[in-house]
């Protein structure tokens, strides 16, 4: 039934990408899995900048491969190691599905900036908007929350 | 003036006007708001009672709206991390949950494509301003289905304008029948136990009479889930209209 799910997802695939050409469609496909915990191995995320390797498409999804944490899940503001278009990308998280504390925005996707390893983003513009809360930690996300368009 | 009769007509006085004052009318429809009401439970009734002042004295400072869910609300917070120390969003509410001090409403909107919802505490300190920008209640108590539904259900425009409602009218029903994403949807919304009117089910109907499968109803008749509130309701409502005139 998850093979017969599959082939359905892909018969769906040209007009799906034809009708909403974003991206992100890919994660919402033949199953979901609920948001359990936010950011952990494997998870399928969706890159927000405006870089080309995060936007060019490719038939596998951006997926997590390792979170920089002493917990393997990662909330807002953790590192990443990302696996897109067959490399590895670090990346930062700047909101998940997960509910977090009250306050704070949920998103309806896993967002994720790519970056390199010294914390430099590779775009140069975010539309998609940001929590306040990366504020806190302006020193080392100095340069990501300059190129954000929008704050929530 | 003469009458048939030749003679002058007796004074007939004008008839008194009726005046319906409506202001007065909406003062006796009354709303308490639904998390004074205490949940089914053994805890002390003294606990709520506690709660209720400290509820009623942020009242006092900070003026919290009627609304439902449904409304358009925009909510001004103060946050250490914003430009101007302010942050402000603009939302539909999709759910009131929590009693009590906790008391939460979630508020959705779509921005830039991002589907967005934040969780309000309507008791916490940070909150500056509630503002109703739009009154409409919808069919349903809890509107989570937005979040399958298509986004243009959910965006809402950050600058939208308040619109006026007068005090006495009834808040207004929309009845409005949201179409949905196609499937999966992060909950089988077309499952009775969601009871859900707002939605406009495209699926087959071999899929809704499945769903039928899962209905309970017996459930409306069970007794031990009774909680009659009208008398608590009563209480509640005067002990609250009475700590806020103070």
């Amino acid at each position: 039934s998850v093979m017969t799910r599959f082939c359905a997802g892909f018969a769906l695939a040209p007009r799906v990408l034809l009708s909403r050409s974003v991206f992100h469609s890919f994660l919402s496909f033949a199953s979901i899995t609920g948001a359990c915990r936010a950011i952990q191995k494997l998870t399928r995320v969706r890159v927000v900048d405006n870089s080309t390797l995060g936007n060019t498409p490719y038939h596998r999804p951006p997926k997590c491969i390792h979170v920089y944490n002493k917990t393997g899940v990662g909330k807002v503001g953790d590192k990443i190691l990302l696996a897109i278009k067959g490399e590895k990308k670090k990346a930062l998280i700047v909101g998940h599905k997960m509910p977090g504390p009250t306050m704070t925005p949920r998103f309806d996707s896993n967002n994720v900036v790519l970056i390199e390893d010294n914390g430099n983003p590779i775009g140069t513009r975010i539309k998609t908007p940001i929590p306040y809360i990366l504020r806190q930690r302006e020193g080392e996300f100095s340069k990501v929350l300059a190129i954000a368009r929008n704050f929530v | 003036r003469i009458s048939s009769d030749g003679n002058p007509a007796k004074f007939q006085p004008p008839p008194k006007p009726v005046i319906i004052d409506k202001q007065k009318q909406r003062e006796e429809k009354r709303f308490l708001s639904p998390e004074f009401i205490p949940p089914r439970g053994r805890t002390d009734p003294l606990k709520f009672f506690i709660e209720r002042k400290d509820m009623i004295q942020r009242r006092k400072v900070f003026n919290i709206p009627e609304f439902y869910v449904g409304h358009v609300l925009a909510v001004t917070t103060a946050d250490p991390y914003a430009n101007e120390k302010v942050s402000r969003f603009v939302g539909i509410c999709i759910q009131r949950g929590g009693k009590g001090l906790g008391a939460t409403f979630v508020l959705r909107n779509v921005i830039e494509d991002q589907g967005i919802e934040i969780c309000y505490e309507l008791y916490n300190p940070r909150i500056q301003a509630i503002e109703v920008l739009k009154l409409e209640k919808r069919l349903d108590d809890n509107l989570m289905y937005l979040r399958d539904a298509l986004p243009e259900y959910s965006t809402f425009d950050v600058n939208m304008k308040p619109v006026s409602h007068l005090d006495h009218e009834e808040v207004p029903v929309n009845k409005l029948q949201v179409r949905m994403k196609p499937k999966p949807w992060s909950k089988r919304w077309e499952r009775p136990k969601y009871n859900i009117k707002g939605i406009k089910f495209e699926l087959p109907e071999k899929k809704m009479k499945e769903a039928q499968k899962w209905s309970q109803p017996w459930l409306e008749f069970d007794m031990l889930r009774e909680y009659d509130t009208s008398k608590i309701e009563d209480k509640i409502w005067k002990e609250v209209s009475e700590g806020l005139k103070k």
